[in-house]
């Protein structure tokens, strides 16, 4: 089974929910946490893994031969990206921009084009106990997230329980990292930014066709939207967090709530027994 | 003109609370919402919409049935998985175009993808540009990118001293767009493990486009450990952090009520957004 965890807005808790979701039912199940939030991955601070391997993330980007090409300027016709230029007798590259579609290579005529890996970022694989660990890491100053999250999400396995940590937002790193998924936990506020994020984040889900829970972390503050907004729209609210300033200095020193206030593993247990729940009704009726 | 983006790179450091206060301090701006995947500063600032544009940042294939030949090459130099049974995958269709050249019977044709909207508005405090981005959509550094565009021709035409720019978490495609060409970055983070991990490397995403940073550190007495952490490691990169606001429910409270938190309540944390403002002011 594949839960994602994602929010629309930042800093909701997803990174807390998602290692003490893995470190509450590690005893009971083999457990993997993916940690696809490859641009702030902090998943890594919480359970502390050891990792084992590490591979560079690449994306394929055009090498031009000079001396066979002849500035016909078909390359930089059909890239859609601006990522190849003619300039009279010379052709420019920019790597950064490039999408590593291949439609530059294949499509010139005199086969002037070769591909060179450039590239983005990492993916590391390892064990925090008995917790199979992965991690994406986007390179600083690169732009495209999203490679790096498929690369993270191809080591998805099926023996385990996976754990999707996603970023914030909706946009394709987003997608990328929830796709598949078979339940998405949806992690936010009660206040009016967490549930403005909230419905953006429903309604990608909705639309891809996931279904969806939700736990309310720091409750308490803010007004009661989240909830009145659930109950009209029937997302079950799977956990309240409530705001507490002990919580707040567990997450601040890196501790889940599995492991610094144990009494919260058998919430947890309990979140993911009515994910079963859900996401078994589903599978019967359909 | 200066322009000023904030950002953090961990997502819930309180960049919009803060963005919204210095709305209210700054005199002459122009405020821009470049969080277009989850843009929150409207909520604070209560816009009136003077104008609204699609935007179309990016293109999708679309395959002709009647034309096509079912030859099934377009799948076959897809490098994204977008073609399955001659149909394009929306989510998954990166734009490229490969498919279209390839086309022996040109049944392909690359369309505009509705990418979302972005909005001219007028607010109490100046005027305001923000967008929305379509769910799923690529481009949001586009979309970004145009944000920018709008508010500069704005500062240009009413000469602004300031634009103001409420940026996006993380670290990729919209904060490099959002950071592009500003004067400073201030950075909001918070002293909590992961919040020192994503300021490090915010700073270093700094470094990189050669952007100067300031800081400032949210609900620094929740760990007081780890704010001295942050002021270490800032003082060793000759980064200031221009002030430490501490933890309390009013920004909350303030956000319940739809009001920038220096309206809401003149106590700690307004005095220390005013702290802030002047050391950006002095810059």
């Amino acid at each position: 089974m594949i839960i994602s965890v994602a929010s629309g807005k930042g800093g909701t808790g997803k990174t807390m929910v998602s290692t003490s979701l893995a470190a509450s039912i590690k005893n009971n199940y083999n457990v993997q946490l993916l940690d696809a939030d490859v641009e702030e991955p902090n998943s890594h601070i919480f359970l502390k893994p050891v990792f084992e391997t590490s591979h560079a993330v690449s994306i394929n980007v055009p090498v031009v031969n000079e001396d066979r090409c002849n500035h016909c300027g078909k390359c930089a016709e059909v890239c859609a990206f601006n990522a190849i230029a003619v300039v009279k007798d010379f052709v420019l590259t920019f790597p950064e921009l490039c999408h590593g579609c291949g439609a530059c290579s294949y499509l010139c005529p005199r086969r002037a084009i070769n591909e060179a890996p450039n590239q983005i970022g990492t993916v590391e694989t390892g064990k925090a106990g008995s917790i199979s660990f992965v991690q994406g890491k986007l390179d600083i100053g690169q732009t495209m997230p999203t490679p790096v999250v498929r690369k993270v999400k191809e080591l998805t396995s099926r023996e385990h329980i996976s754990i999707i940590d996603a970023s914030p937002g909706t946009s394709c790193p987003v997608i990328a990292a929830i796709k598949d998924s078979d339940f998405c936990l949806l992690v936010t506020e009660p206040t009016p930014f967490g549930l403005n994020d909230l419905k953006l984040a429903v309604e990608t889900v909705k639309q891809m066709g996931i279904p969806c829970g939700l736990i309310l972390n720091r409750a308490g503050v803010g007004d009661s939207r989240v909830e009145e907004y659930c109950q009209k729209e029937n997302i079950p609210i799977l956990l309240t967090i409530p705001l507490d300033l002990n919580i707040a200095r567990l997450y601040s020193k890196g501790t889940t709530l599995a492991e610094g206030l144990p009494q919260w593993q058998e919430n947890f247990k309990e979140v993911f027994r009515k994910i079963r729940e859900i996401t078994g009704e589903r599978n019967s009726s359909t | 003109m200066k322009e000023i983006v904030v950002l953090s790179g961990k997502g819930g450091t309180g960049k919009t609370s803060i963005v919204a206060s210095l709305a209210v301090l700054a005199e002459n701006k122009v405020l821009a919402d470049c969080d277009v995947d989850a843009a929150d500063l409207d909520i604070l600032l209560d816009p009136s919409i003077q104008e609204k544009h699609d935007f179309a940042g990016g293109k999708v294939a679309f395959i002709d049935s009647e034309k096509c030949a079912r030859c099934n090459i377009c799948a076959q130099v897809c490098r994204f998985d977008a073609i399955t049974d001659l149909k394009v995958d929306p989510l998954n269709c990166e734009g490229c175009g490969f498919c279209s050249h390839v086309c022996p019977v040109d049944a392909i044709t690359m369309q505009p993808s509705f990418s979302g909207n972005w909005f001219i508005s007028s607010t109490k405090y100046g005027p305001l540009v923000h967008a929305r981005l379509g769910i799923g959509q690529e481009n949001s550094g586009k979309l970004v990118a145009e944000v920018k565009r709008q508010a500069k021709i704005i500062a240009q035409s009413t000469g602004a001293s300031w634009i103001i720019i409420d940026g996006p978490p993380g670290t990729g495609c919209p904060v490099i767009s959002s950071l592009s060409g500003a004067s400073t970055a201030l950075l909001v983070t918070e002293p909590t493990l992961s919040g020192v991990h994503d300021l490090k490397r915010i700073i270093e995403v700094c470094q990189h486009f050669k952007v100067p940073a300031l800081v400032c550190i949210n609900k620094f007495d929740i760990n007081e450990e780890n704010t001295r952490l942050i002021e270490k490691h800032c003082q060793s990169l000759n980064i200031s952090v221009a002030a430490k606001i501490p933890f309390d429910t009013v920004v909350t409270e303030a956000m319940v009520q739809g009001k920038p938190v220096l309206e809401y309540t003149k106590g700690r944390v307004s005095q220390e957004i005013e702290k802030l403002w002047n050391a950006i002011d002095s810059l």
